[in-house]
């Protein structure tokens, strides 16, 4: 080992509290790449191959009923790679030990082969063969504890049937498995994909040799618009709601959206990390190659190359980035094992084995290496520069001024100390306000992780207590007369019924168009209600259609301006609509009316949907058991259940994640304060020494020196909540997406724990300095010069 | 702050000029350097009267800082015991060294240890808001020869200048004992002669008791009283008929 070399060691191990919060952050940094890199290309990977492998369609379509040679047709369309005609029905189910209904998606299956689109991944059992078998989609059967062999009871068209379980399986068109959109995270105690023979399922709908529903993929180069007109116009007439591409198919969406999320979370947080690492080490290697002046001097006077003095400061700068880099990989690599798990929880893929890429590591290390060479170069640079002649004389004496903060604070205040305080921060304004910044962006990432918990929090309110408030939601299988609501207002325990009408529509505003449900609601209603992501209510607007701000942007439209609805239901009669109004709603693209309007628009007398209902809890039970056996029923929610499903599975999910960064912020506070606080001890220990030997106690010497670091803290405490509040903005903003937006709502308690995250780390770094301010020993600093 | 310092008070006022100020017997110090034992001083008998000049003479390594740090209270002797006027100084702890240090020794150092950020008065300042019954802070300056730059940050003075703040600062607070360190170690003839030139002065004018340590032994010439040390013992002790005035000092 060269001498150079072992005075780097050397020097390592007597910077090691300062080396190892620089290691830490980079620790965090590199943690955060790896795992979130490692889940992008997983996810990515995953999706790519599952939808290959099981060839996942294109183009999907839902209509009434269509007679099978039409689907044949469609097949042998040139544009038209593949088509599977299917029956998808969703049913009421009546599982064992739920006392609410379940919503169990019927899709029909070939018994004697593998579907030619969609195709399913057996987890367990076998595929179907006789009567009234199926195969249910594993999370649904996990979350009930159903097995094979078990079954389940479901009201299939009026006729109470039990289906037999003989398989678990996943589908590609179901890895996040939800309604539809809507519904924002999946309930897999509630909803479930049942996979059943086409002729058992076209026996029970009256659907022999018909489908209502038609998957395809596209031939090579076939336009996807062109295919999904051709497919409207010949569909219309079979009652289908409009086609739609893998770009508006949910469960696609959602992954998708996941994927490109982890990319761009993958560069930003971890940016945020590695910058602070070079800051940190700019100011470290800044002041070492200061107080090493003379042995620099030396070095060079003994015929060390200025490239060698130099490459030996950028080495003591790599060795605490390449120690975080390697446990930060190890970190990472372990996180994301616990993250892929936490996947496995919403995204139903086949291969749920995670394997790292070695390439990711090479990458993140030398991310690492970079953030600190690049931290300690203009440091490098400046020992390289430094003539030895120069170098041997101590640094000319700091100069200082009576500057403007000084005035401010005024003559009464101005003692000794306060002005000591105050030039020091006014000597080098640029390290000052970096230092500020430095502490701010720490206390930003502890806003940025609690605002995920505020966030959720925020959500589950509105949606929970503000849009909802009824207790149970049912969907009938057809529309029906509004007379309906006197037979669910008799049912046990009903306090009281809100007819709603949801319509199939497109909406048009020239070359803009969006598929999606009209929503048809009682003004006056108290059950359901339009509220936007500040809390506000909207009342529905006489005349004309309420749309989420999100549906207003992508049809370009304002209020006041006109739009096409095109129906795709029933008689699918064309009507204009005028914008009335736009709610900044969390989840979905909604377009509301007014009930009757919506009646009057289909030219259909009091016709609804289904309904709200107020429950009795008592009687909550009774009901359901009626539900579960109510033929004219397609569908029953359960508000309490929901939001029990979302706090289970969101809460625990995210708690990793929101803890993890929650906890790096941490890291990244104290390293920040720590530094600042040592760097300062090390440029005045001396001056402090002297301060202590003319009789000031070390209590008024360490105020003196962490008062400083204590204002400093104290200007980025304000600073800190506003960029976290604007960190938390973008990432609202970022997060925006058809499905849903996120609230930007961060609580006052998140800031306050921010503030104590940070006062904290101030506190903690304070008593570290305080204890190496007691030992300061006041004989050798008189002994040097500086 | 003052008012506390006062109420905790435990070591009475100066003594009149003649009187015993220090009193050290059978002083040692030894270092330990990681396995070895280094002697610095060794069964040290000194007194020190009130209003006396003192210079310890030696070469480097003799002892002379070492005996002058336990004098001041920034170190205590392995054994032996030093008197501060009714004070057993060996035998209090930092709380009350501090306090000791704040209200009856002025330092003044080879390298001026001045506060960069404060100007000239500023610094003498932050020693006179520690003290009962201190000078004004600008008078301390004039007494130095610095009454016209006052407000001068120590980035703007020489280096002769800057150990002349040194020295108000040291004196201002009318301390007891005014201990000295190479003093003039860092600057040139002329300007150390001038230094040392305040320095009688003060001794002079104010009556305070002054310690100079120094490897020159020309400055021997205007002290009353001069020991010499070697190897941590005090191998010569000689008093001067007259003191030479710093000006007709030679080196």
């Amino acid at each position: 080992m060269s001498p150079l070399d072992r005075k780097l060691l050397r020097d390592l191990a007597h910077l090691w509290g300062q080396m190892t919060a620089v290691a830490l952050v980079v620790t965090c940094g590199v943690g955060m790449f790896v795992t979130l890199r490692s889940m992008h290309r997983y996810l990515q990977k995953t999706q790519a191959g599952y939808y290959e492998q099981y060839r996942f369609a294109e183009v999907f379509a839902q209509l009434k009923r269509a007679p099978l040679p039409v689907a044949s047709r469609i097949a042998a369309l040139p544009e038209v790679a593949a088509a599977e005609p299917r029956i998808v029905m969703d049913v009421l189910l009546d599982v064992p030990g739920l006392p609410e209904p379940a919503t169990g998606r019927l899709v029909s299956i070939p018994r004697d082969r593998r579907p030619a689109l969609n195709d399913l991944h057996l987890r367990r059992g076998r595929w179907i063969a006789g009567r009234d078998e199926a195969l249910v989609s594993e999370a649904f059967a996990r979350a009930n504890r159903l097995e094979i062999g078990d079954t389940v009871g479901a009201v299939i068209h009026g006729r109470w049937q039990r289906l037999r379980i003989v398989g678990l399986a996943l589908s590609p068109e179901y890895i996040y498995e939800i309604r539809g959109a809507g519904d924002v995270f999946p309930d897999n105690h509630r909803f479930g994909v049942i996979w059943m023979a086409y002729g058992d399922l076209a026996a029970a709908f009256d659907l022999e040799g018909a489908f209502n529903d038609l998957v395809l993929t596209l031939a090579p180069g076939a336009s996807e618009s062109a295919v999904l007109g051709r497919l409207d116009r010949e569909l219309a007439r079979y009652g289908g709601v409009g086609a739609y591409g893998r770009e508006d198919h949910v469960s696609h969406r959602f992954v998708s959206d996941e994927i490109a999320e982890t990319r761009v979370t993958s560069v930003v947080i971890p940016a945020i990390f590695l910058g602070v690492t070079a800051f940190l080490l700019h100011i470290v290697m800044s002041r070492l190659v200061a107080t090493q002046r003379d042995q620099i001097a030396v070095l060079k006077a003994f015929g060390y190359s200025d490239s060698a003095v130099g490459g030996h400061f950028l080495k003591l700068a790599l060795a605490p980035a390449l120690a975080g880099a390697a446990a930060g990989s190890a970190v990472g690599l372990w996180f994301a094992v616990g993250l892929a798990r936490v996947y496995a929880r919403f995204y139903q893929f086949p291969v749920l084995r995670y394997e790292p890429e070695p390439g990711i590591v090479g990458l993140a290390v030398l991310i690492g290496g970079g953030a600190a060479l690049f931290g300690a170069w203009d440091a490098a640079r400046r020992a390289m520069a430094l003539p030895p002649a120069e170098a041997m004389r101590p640094e000319a004496p700091a100069r200082f001024h009576k500057g403007w903060l000084e005035r401010l604070a005024g003559p009464g205040l101005a003692s000794p100390e306060t002005r000591i305080l105050l030039r020091n921060l006014e000597r080098r304004p640029w390290k000052s306000l970096l230092s500020v910044l430095g502490v701010a962006l720490a206390g930003a990432i502890v806003v940025l992780g609690w605002y995920a918990f505020d966030a959720i929090q925020y959500m589950k309110n509105v949606q929970f207590r503000a849009v909802q408030r009824e207790d149970v939601t049912v969907v009938l299988r057809e529309p029906s007369s509004s007379a309906v609501r006197h037979a669910l207002a008799g049912l046990p325990g009903v306090l009281r019924v809100e007819p709603f009408r949801m319509v199939a529509a497109r909406l048009r505003n020239g070359h803009r168009s969006y598929r999606t449900t009209l929503q048809g609601i009682d003004p006056r209603g108290e059950l359901r209600r339009v509220v936007d992501r500040g809390f506000r209510r909207h009342d529905l607007p006489p005349d004309g259609v309420l749309l989420t701000a999100r549906l207003a942007e992508r049809l370009d439209v304002r209020p006041g301006d006109r739009l096409t609805v095109e129906v795709l239901e029933g008689a699918r009669p064309v009507r204009e609509v005028m914008v009335a109004g736009v709610a900044d709603e969390m989840i979905g693209m909604s377009a509301y009316l007014e009930l009757g309007d919506l009646n009057r628009l289909m030219r259909e007398g009091g016709t609804v949907s289904g309904a709200w209902l107020a429950v009795d809890p008592p009687a909550r039970d009774d009901l359901y058991a009626r539900l579960k056996r109510l033929p004219a029923v397609a569908g029953v929610g359960v508000r309490e259940a929901a939001l029990r499903g979302f706090e289970s599975t969101i809460a625990e999910s995210f708690r990793l994640s929101i803890s993890t960064l929650i906890g790096f912020a941490c890291v990244i506070s104290f390293g920040v304060i720590y530094n600042g606080a040592r760097i300062a001890l090390s440029e005045r220990g001396r001056e402090l020494a002297s301060l202590r030997i003319l009789g000031f106690s070390r209590a008024e010497v360490a105020s003196m020196l962490l008062g400083e670091q204590a204002l400093l803290t104290l200007a980025a405490l304000p600073l800190g909540a506003s960029l976290g509040f604007a960190v938390c903005a973008l990432l609202a903003f970022r997060f925006e997406s058809d499905l849903f937006r996120l609230p930007l709502a961060v609580s006052a308690q998140t800031y306050l724990y921010a503030f104590l995250t940070v006062a904290a780390s101030a506190l903690a770094s304070g008593l570290a300095v305080r204890r190496r301010l007691d030992r300061l020993d006041l004989v050798e600093v008189l002994k040097t010069r500086e | 702050m003052a008012t506390a310092v006062r109420e905790r008070e435990a070591i009475p006022a100066a003594a009149p000029a003649g009187e015993p100020v220090f009193r050290a017997r059978g002083l040692a110090k030894t270092y330990r350097m990681g396995e070895v034992e280094v002697p610095a001083l060794q069964a040290v008998d000194l007194d020190l009267a009130a209003g006396e000049f003192v210079v310890l003479l030696g070469p480097s390594g003799s002892g002379k800082s070492t005996l002058l740090n336990i004098l001041g209270g920034l170190d205590a002797p392995t054994s032996g015991s030093v008197r501060f006027l009714d004070h057993e100084l060996t035998r209090a702890d930092e709380e009350e060294l501090t306090r000791y240090r704040r209200e009856h020794v002025g330092f003044v150092f080879q390298f001026y240890n001045l506060i960069p950020s404060l100007t000239a008065r500023e610094n003498v300042e932050l020693v006179t808001e520690l003290s009962e019954r201190p000078m004004d802070p600008a008078e301390a300056l004039r007494l130095v020869g610095l009454g016209e730059r006052l407000d001068h940050f120590p980035a703007q003075l020489s280096g002769g200048e800057q150990q002349r703040v040194a020295i108000a600062r040291a004196v201002a607070k009318r301390p007891d004992v005014l201990l000295c360190d190479e003093p003039t170690g860092a600057l040139d003839f002329e300007t150390g002669k001038l230094v040392l030139e305040v320095l009688e002065r003060v001794n002079r004018e104010l009556g305070t008791t002054t310690v100079i340590i120094t490897h020159n032994a020309a400055i021997a010439g205007m002290a009353d009283r001069v020991l010499r040390l070697r190897s941590g013992r005090i191998v010569e002790e000689r008093r001067n008929a007259a003191r030479a005035a710093p000006a007709d000092l030679e080196w």
